[in-house]
């Protein structure tokens, strides 16, 4: 969480959220599970997700979302803030049984400034060359 | 085979409202590696305006039927094969933010399906309201159905 949010006023389309780097590891994965209720075996057994043509376990879609999300909770601060969060989900993070895990990087940039004092961010999420949302956007109060 | 297209429009049974606890949004928290006070300090929600701690963005997720179990639309007469199904797209827009001690009643309705090159999109929302009957967020879940067109 950031020392000071930004105002509205400061703000600018154009406006960038440097890019962090997430990883997401087969522990983030059986965690996330158990959290979110979702057990679907794809995300934790290796020989079901092979045997359905996956490279190996993949990432929940919903954990990818939530953990590019962080980028604009955080620049924001207040997560009440985020009045919308849409995302399409274009590839699947692999996640090898390793200490690495999958990077995730994540980027933003104010694309829409609203006369009702909200702004539209853009999001960036890619797993070495590959976009794995598209169209990731929230509103956010400022 | 095709999605049974008489399902459109169809609404899933009633559930039960759901409490939201602190431990439940903590947890979520947790799992998603996201240290944000305002998901688990009181204090510090209240100071920011909230009567309790508040929710992850992406929390409501495990408090609907889309979390995992599939719900309504495992039903065979839907003709959904989750073998062949991914995770299109989730949208969640809130009138105000889900906050620990809220009672949610979740309405889920099939709003529409469609074809898009041999994949089929179901799409599915839930309305999420709290025990005054005010609305809180809608979330919306576009299901593909792999080579079903």
């Amino acid at each position: 969480m950031p020392s000071s949010s930004p105002t509205f006023a400061e703000v600018q389309v154009g406006t960038e959220i440097p890019a962090r780097e997430f990883q997401l590891k087969r522990e983030n994965l059986v965690r996330y599970a158990g959290a979110s209720g979702d057990f679907n075996v794809i995300h934790w057994n290796e020989r079901i997700a092979k045997s359905v043509g996956l490279p190996n376990v993949i990432a929940h879609g919903m954990l990818t979302m939530a953990t590019a999300g962080r980028l604009v909770t955080d620049w924001v601060g207040d997560p009440g803030k985020v009045l919308r969060y849409g995302v399409r989900f274009s590839r699947p993070v692999v996640v090898e049984d390793d200490d690495q895990g999958a990077t995730l990087t994540v980027s933003g940039v104010v694309e829409e400034k609203n006369d009702d004092g909200t702004v539209v961010v853009g999001l960036t999420a890619t797993v070495g060359d590959n976009k794995v949302l598209m169209g990731a956007k929230a509103v956010v109060r400022l | 085979m095709p999605l049974n297209r008489d399902w459109i429009g169809r609404k899933a049974p009633q559930g039960e409202p759901v409490e939201i606890t602190r431990n439940d949004i903590r947890r979520f928290a947790a799992a998603i590696g996201d240290d944000n006070p305002l998901y688990t300090d009181r204090a510090a929600a209240r100071a920011a305006g909230y009567p309790d701690v508040v929710a992850p963005p992406t929390f409501l997720i495990s408090a609907s039927t889309g979390g995992g179990d599939g719900g309504f639309i495992r039903d065979p007469d839907l003709r959904l094969d989750f073998g062949m199904v991914v995770h299109g797209e989730e949208t969640f827009a809130f009138t105000r933010p889900v906050v620990a001690g809220d009672v949610l009643t979740m309405e889920q309705r099939i709003q529409d399906m469609a074809v898009k090159g041999s994949n089929e999109l179901l799409t599915l929302v839930t309305e999420v309201t709290d025990a005054a009957g005010e609305h809180v967020a809608s979330i919306t879940n576009v299901i593909v159905s792999r080579g079903t067109a």
